[in-house]
């Protein structure tokens, strides 16, 4: 056990309630501690529920001798090499246990006939290792979470704060975090919030490419908000688009890659001038590429890949569906008993978006935004079996003392690309692995942050409001959301699937314009009850901020990587570019430099799934 | 493409809970696939009102535009639904978006459905494990059985069964379907079941399961088609049982 602790009822603060957030609320407030937890909506319905597809863990129960050494190896090389190794290997060796703690905790995973756990296939492996609920194991996970969260709530050792938008951390003299600053959404009220420890579990960035995959409050704002308060983002030009989406105007609708996992198929008609439906075209007149190209994977490629593929054959090759930039995602040939009870979810948003049913016509799909491999840089305890170790305060924390970060807006685990089902694995498991840790940390401190002077907190909610006020009085002839759009489609045309050196450096250019437009907004709706304008381009500010560490981290890599993808330098140069890009903020722009990779466990090997 | 179409929105504006509600009209471009979240969208980008006036844009709660995430629950032309998955198309003209009714109303179509969670945590919609520390796999449970609590477990707690409801008003506290669906969800788990009488306790009360009046209408209402009826009436049988032996101290 722990020694004595010196501060023996510390706080700590968590910023966001997806699974990440709430996993680190369970783990924090399972020790007694109390947890304040902070987030944009009800936590229920963070954006954890997006996810469909499944979970990854090696429990083996096909007989097909998996284990989490495959899983390990199978992430570290889909991921290109660009993750550290030993963090991947314990989110791998615990993604066992953390399913069947899910389980327990009451998800209802799919079962085989004897009643166990039943796993499907996804991308960038052979084997069955991904558990699932139905299409909708995100929202499955979120709620066992969600409902133990409540329960510690019940218990006292919780405090939620919903409808509250984060807006800075509060440091010492001495550079250490010691609470945040938070707005009401409602009664737009700014507050601070002593803590002893902070741990920012704040999502994706996926708004700053306009429509993506992400909920429309995934802005990433909050990492923005730290990454300006001096955190370091790692690896920010690693953004994940996802072969398989349905185009819309508000989002772009994920279909899971499960859809593949479960037997469904990629294809397009030979002829690119074909009118007639799907289903009508004869087998022989259909172009199953990614079959044809990589025999073992097929439609399971990894996404980096099958994105690229689609890509191609649609915007070079011109033989896009109806001479759209679409595709056929054919789940017509799954057998119709067991679709809707493996498939249900996401066959019904299809339907309702679409007006087509999936089980008669192949769907049409096309790549989007979906993950941000980068985020906040943090750090890590390795232990001797190059593995991490557990309870160690230095699991996930930022290079800011005290302030830790999880889940999507951290970067540890993925690399240049993420894996299918790898997302929920690693947001659990980092909020496994870090509520210990940050329990050690803060109960390891001198004193307790509330007995800081309170001209602290004061100095730093005086500023937030000053700041609040005068964006609120801003005048001009710019609209937030305008603006937002105009950012979305640079974004989309120029850094996502192919990036060229000349675009790129057009869109930094871009973007500062728009920097500077947005000082010039028009706030029309200056109400001080349930303002969303005000809070929105206050998002937009800070989207803008991590556009640039995004772009400007894609310019300077010269090579291809994963999700990165240059024509000019097609290839991986692990000589020159196996390293990390740490972004840091300065007003001029952030300030690139880079760290070693470790890879001290898989000697890198170049990636292929073509033989 | 450039679609000369338009639109007509009519929005139920509030300031706060305690002003009179007023309907403002916008008009947007036609887009085919218009959904209303990119409708109420549209207005965000130039607020002005159908007679040209500046004003401010409406405030709703959105997150997921998927179905998933509960948030964006309202009435449009007189129905309540989930605005991300109800098509422009599939509607008649002009548009009408109001609040729901049975929540108290924060601003515009923004409505306060924190009793909807408070009910999750009274009638203890969780399974009291022992601890996040490694115990192993969990219970076993049967495809048929898991399929059953599948139906349940998809409740996004978005308030359309308690606004279809006639039992919820202002002369009745009743709990509703969403957390009665919750109560048959977890009773029916290997573990959760261990607790079941905590559960039936919470809904014995006079807000409770007896106050169904068996209009059926959250069923027809719920966006995840969850057989909230058929929970109801199983924990109608449940409760009734658990009281009869609470009685004779059995």
């Amino acid at each position: 056990m722990a020694a004595v602790a010196k501060n023996k009822n510390p706080r700590v603060i968590v910023v966001g309630g997806g699974l990440a957030g709430l996993m680190t609320t369970v783990r924090v407030a399972e020790k007694g501690v109390h947890v304040d937890l902070f987030s944009f909506v009800p936590v229920k319905r963070s954006h954890s529920v997006c996810a469909q597809g499944g979970i990854n863990g090696a429990i083996n129960t096909k007989g097909e001798g998996d284990s989490p050494a495959n899983h390990f190896d199978d992430t570290v090389y889909g991921g290109d090499f660009l993750a550290n190794q030993p963090p991947v290997n314990y989110i791998t060796e615990k993604a066992p246990a953390i399913i069947n703690l899910l389980d327990r905790m009451g998800v209802m995973f799919n079962r085989t006939p004897e009643g166990l756990l039943d796993f499907r296939r996804f991308g960038g492996s052979l084997f069955h290792r991904t558990a699932y609920a139905g299409a909708t194991t995100g929202q499955q996970l979120l709620y066992a979470l969600d409902e133990q969260t409540r329960r510690a709530e019940s218990e006292g050792t919780v405090t939620k704060y919903e409808f509250w938008d984060f807006l800075g951390i509060i440091k010492d003299d001495t550079g250490v975090c010691k609470g945040i600053v938070a707005q009401d959404l409602r009664s737009m009220e700014i507050r601070s919030f002593p803590a002893d420890a902070v741990v920012v579990a704040s999502g994706g960035p996926g708004v700053i490419f306009g429509k993506s995959t992400n909920s429309v409050m995934n802005t990433g704002t909050a990492a923005a908000e730290v990454y300006q308060q001096g955190a370091k983002y790692a690896n920010g030009e690693f953004i994940q688009v996802h072969p398989t989406a349905i185009p819309g105007i508000d989002k772009l609708r994920l279909m899971s890659e499960s859809a593949r996992g479960e037997g469904g198929r990629v294809w397009v008609p030979r002829d690119p001038a074909e009118k007639r439906r799907g289903e009508q075209v004869p087998v022989s007149e259909r172009f199953y590429f990614l079959e044809e190209k990589y025999p073992a994977y097929g439609n399971l490629v990894p996404r980096d890949i099958a994105t690229r593929e689609i890509f191609d054959i649609c915007v070079n090759q011109k033989l896009g569906v109806f001479g759209e930039n679409q595709v056929y995602l054919d789940v017509t040939e799954i057998d119709k008993k067991l679709i809707d009870i493996k498939l249900g979810g996401i066959l019904e948003i299809y339907e309702k978006f679409v007006g087509e049913d999936p089980r008669v016509t192949p769907m049409r799909i096309f790549p989007a935004v979906h993950y941000s491999m980068g985020g906040i840089w943090v750090d890590f305890a390795k232990s001797d079996s190059g593995s991490l170790i557990e309870e160690n305060p230095r699991n996930h924390q930022t290079n800011i003392t005290g302030l830790y970060a999880a889940g999507e807006c951290d970067y540890q685990y993925h690399g240049a690309n993420r894996l299918g089902a790898n997302a929920l694995l690693s947001c659990l498991a980092t909020g496994y692995l870090i509520g210990p840790g940050v329990v050690a940390y803060a109960h390891n401190l001198e004193k307790p942050a509330k007995d800081l002077p309170s001209t602290l907190f004061e100095s730093a909610q005086k500023k937030e409001q000053e700041y609040y006020s005068q964006l609120s009085k801003s005048t001009g002839t710019e609209n937030s959301y305008r603006l937002h759009q105009e950012l979305g489609e640079i974004m989309t045309a120029n850094v996502t699937v192919v990036r060229e050196n000349k675009k790129l450096a057009e869109t930094d250019v871009k973007l500062q314009e728009l920097t500077e437009r947005v000082k010039h907004v028009s706030i029309q709706d200056n109400s001080s009850w349930t303002n969303q304008l005000v809070p929105f381009t206050r998002h937009l500010r800070n989207m803008l901020s991590l556009a640039r560490v995004i772009t400007l981290g894609a310019l300077a890599r010269n090579e291809s990587r994963g999700a990165h993808y240059k024509p000019e330098f097609p290839d991986r140069n692990d000589p020159d570019w196996l390293k990390t890009t740490i972004a840091e903020y300065t007003p001029d722009g952030p300030k690139l430099t880079y760290e070693p990779v470790d890879t001290s466990l898989i000697v890198p090997r170049p990636r292929n799934y073509a033989d | 493409m450039a679609h000369d179409k338009t639109l007509t929105l009519k929005v139920k504006r509030q300031k706060d809970a305690s002003s009179a509600p007023y309907w403002e009209d916008y008009i947007i471009p036609y887009q085919p696939n218009l959904n209303i979240i990119a409708a109420l969208m549209e207005i965000r980008k130039e607020p002005k009102t159908a007679a040209g006036a500046v004003t401010t844009a409406p405030v709703w709660e959105m997150n997921c535009l998927e179905n998933v995430c509960g948030s964006c629950t309202m009435i449009i032309n007189g129905k309540v639904q989930q605005a991300c998955t109800t098509l422009v198309d599939k509607l008649q003209q002009p548009i009408s978006i109001a609040p729901m009714t049975k929540f108290p109303v924060v601003k515009d179509l923004i409505v306060d459905r924190s009793k909807m969670f408070s009910n999750l945590l009274k009638v203890r919609a969780w399974i009291p494990i022992d601890g996040t520390y490694d115990l192993g796999a969990g219970p076993r449970l049967s495809e048929a059985e898991r399929q059953k609590n599948y139906h349940f477990s998809q409740c996004m707690t978005c308030g359309c069964c308690l606004e279809v409801c006639p039992q919820v008003n202002d002369h009745s506290n009743f709990i509703g379907a969403s957390a009665i669906g919750q109560v048959r969800l977890f009773n029916h788990h290997p573990t959760g079941t261990m607790n079941k009488d905590e559960r039936l306790e919470a809904i014995s009360g006079d807000d409770g399961v007896t106050t169904c009046g068996n209009a059926q209408n959250c069923v027809r209402a719920c966006p995840k088609e969850i057989p909230l009826t058929e929970a109801i009436a199983e924990m109608n049988r449940d409760v009734t049982v658990f009281k009869f032996k609470k009685f004779f101290g059995g």
